[in-house]
């Protein structure tokens, strides 16, 4: 049984017909492989466990995510996807009692070093929520918070960035109209969206989104992965989602996380296998990887 | 075509009198009756201040609210001192105990969190809000007003104690009502702690702090006990709350309700009425103040 392949591996292109049940893959063309393979990486995440408090959550991940891509962790619930994407912006410091052990490198540097500031590590590393979290500020103002933390005080400059984020959220149009009014009066996929900008407004290095879709219907779901692929030109996008589909469509790299129990009957998640989206979907190597994806269990 | 059977089921659906339809209809009875119970010293408290007090009050107007206060035999208008005192005694005291207290309830909700110290202090506060009035003043008459003379300070800082644990407690209460979702929201664009608090948390919370803040201010402006022992007695206007005797409305309906002469009674009421309108009118203009904030927004 492979566990925890570190980096997605290099694989020959497969014609293994899809399998019933799972989602529909883009067939894998070398060009793409070779380009998923040479970009720079991002985070090296190795031996990392994540507790909280005495218990141990998540063990043993081990994994390489690259510059300008889509990386998907999916899995059943309560497998970790969420806590590991957590650490690779220190937002489960916020959580009493959570630590880590192991490593998380974000180019080469250590996130967990006792001189890096969670602070400036969120700077770079954007989050967007399950839940659309707007602030109960105006549209503009939502949207200009994160540039004001950066000190841009010049209302010209805020303008153009409010305009530019909101531009690449696909969200202008619907509210050019009425910058001045309350974020919360927007519908569910504004909201979202609204978020996205947000978080780009900052212009991160690297956007994390955790189930951005899950409170969404189908359309607003189009719409923000039609928007992460426009993204991933400039950002590097981490995915958590419960949707095969989304995981298959959009990510160039899929990692799959499940629960187990250990001998003491403690549940805890772990990574399962991480590959290129295309393998995952169509021949992975793992039979829990398999079950889950054709929709067949356990 | 209807089925008889099935009509006579289908009638079933339409209400009919039962235990459980009764049962509702003496429960909602009941609660209707404990509102009318819990509103009639209400109503009355009202009208009599408005009825006695109003004589008084709008037959001067505003020469009532504005001239010095009457020896307590003579006949007349007048409680400017005490109305200028309440403002001044409960103001300071609000200056004293809303910055202290919204302070400590941040750091109780947003750093202390279950720590010892902050649940000594939680726990300190809860005590606090229970101490009789009259024991703050006693405290207050120890350290400060032995050493100070009277003075409407003295009083400002005892009511400030009494204020302290209600202006505690209400701004914790509305910090936990901040959903999370809006700390993570900022804490992931790269805001500090501290700017997360100013410029979310505290917004999102401030409509509450300022009810809650407000309770305490109508709480402390209607207190006579602590009074008694910290700010003395006077007639004529007293601008300084650092020295010389000074009064206050409550003060006033106190030393004039005791009295035994029909004039001073009077103003007893008019005393009481004025301090009425005197928080409304305050309750009134916070909450514009927060509405027209909540609204900019």
């Amino acid at each position: 049984m492979v566990v925890n392949s570190a980096k997605p591996t290099s694989v020959a292109v497969t014609k293994t017909p899809v399998r019933t049940n799972a989602p529909s893959v883009p067939e894998l063309r070398p060009s793409m492989l070779e380009a998923l393979m040479t970009a720079p990486t991002v985070y090296e995440v190795s031996n990392l466990d994540v507790f909280y408090g005495s218990y141990k959550a998540v063990r043993g991940v081990n994994m390489t995510i690259r510059k300008n891509q889509i990386t998907a962790f999916i899995g059943p619930s309560g497998c970790g996807k969420t806590t590991v994407l957590r650490c690779l912006n220190r937002m489960n410091d916020l959580i009493p009692g959570a630590r880590i052990e192991g490593k998380v490198l974000y180019h080469g540097v250590d996130l967990y070093a006792p001189d890096v500031s969670a602070t400036e590590v969120r700077r770079r590393v954007g989050m967007v929520f399950q839940k659309p979290n707007p602030f109960p500020k105006s549209i503009y103002d939502n949207i200009a918070y994160g540039p004001r933390i950066n000190g841009i005080r010049d209302r010209k400059k805020l303008d153009e960035i409010v305009e530019r984020s909101l531009r690449s959220a696909a969200l202008w149009d619907e509210v050019k109209d009425r910058l001045g009014t309350s974020a919360l009066g927007m519908s569910g996929g504004q909201q979202q969206r609204l978020c996205i900008a947000r978080t780009i407004a900052v212009e991160p290095e690297v956007v994390l989104m955790d189930e951005p879709c899950s409170a969404l219907d189908p359309i607003a779901t189009a719409r923000i992965e039609e928007l992460m692929r426009e993204l991933k030109q400039k950002y590097t996008i981490v995915i958590v989602t419960h949707n095969m589909q989304q995981a298959a469509r959009t990510s160039d790299c899929t990692a799959f996380y499940t629960a187990e129990l250990d001998q003491a009957g403690e549940r805890f998640g772990q990574l399962v296998e991480y590959d290129v989206t295309a393998k995952i979907f169509s021949n992975p190597s793992d039979t829990r990887t398999e079950n889950y994806i054709t929709g067949r269990f356990g | 075509m209807v089925m008889p059977q099935e009509l006579a089921r289908a009638l079933e659906l339409r209400p009919r009198r039962t235990w459980r339809t009764t049962k509702n209809t003496i429960m909602t009875g009941l609660l209707g009756g404990a509102v009318v119970v819990v509103a009639i010293p209400l109503v009355l408290v009202m009208i009599s201040v408005f009825a006695k007090g109003g004589a008084i009050l709008f037959a001067h107007f505003p020469k009532f609210l504005t001239a010095d206060i009457p020896p307590t035999r003579v006949a007349g208008p007048g409680m400017g001192p005490a109305i200028i005192g309440t403002l001044m005694i409960t103001g300071m005291a609000t200056v004293i105990a809303v910055p202290l207290g919204v302070m400590g309830a941040i750091y109780l909700h947003e750093y202390g969190g279950q720590s010892k110290f902050a649940q000594l202090v939680r726990f300190m506060a809860m005590v606090m809000t229970g101490v009789p009035s009259i024991v703050m003043g006693l405290f207050i008459y120890i350290v400060w007003t032995l050493n100070f003379k009277l003075q409407g300070f003295g009083g400002a800082l005892a009511l400030a104690c009494l204020m302290l644990p209600i202006v505690i407690s209400a701004s914790e209460q509305m910090l936990k009502l901040v959903p999370n979702g809006l700390r993570e929201a900022s804490y992931a664009l790269g805001a500090t702690k501290a700017r997360t608090i100013l410029t979310i948390v505290l917004p999102a919370a401030s409509s509450g702090i300022v009810s809650g803040s407000l309770l305490a201010v109508a709480r402390a402006a209607g207190e006579t006990a602590p009074l008694l022992f910290t700010i003395g007695a006077t007639r004529v206007l007293n601008t300084s709350l650092f020295h010389g005797d000074d009064t206050a409305l409550s003060a006033r309906i106190f030393e004039n309700a005791k009295e035994a002469v029909a004039s001073a009674q009077e103003r007893g009421w008019g005393a009481a009425l004025a301090l009425v309108l005197l928080t409304f009118t305050l309750t009134v203009i916070a909450r514009v103040i927060t509405a027209l904030a909540t609204r900019r927004k």
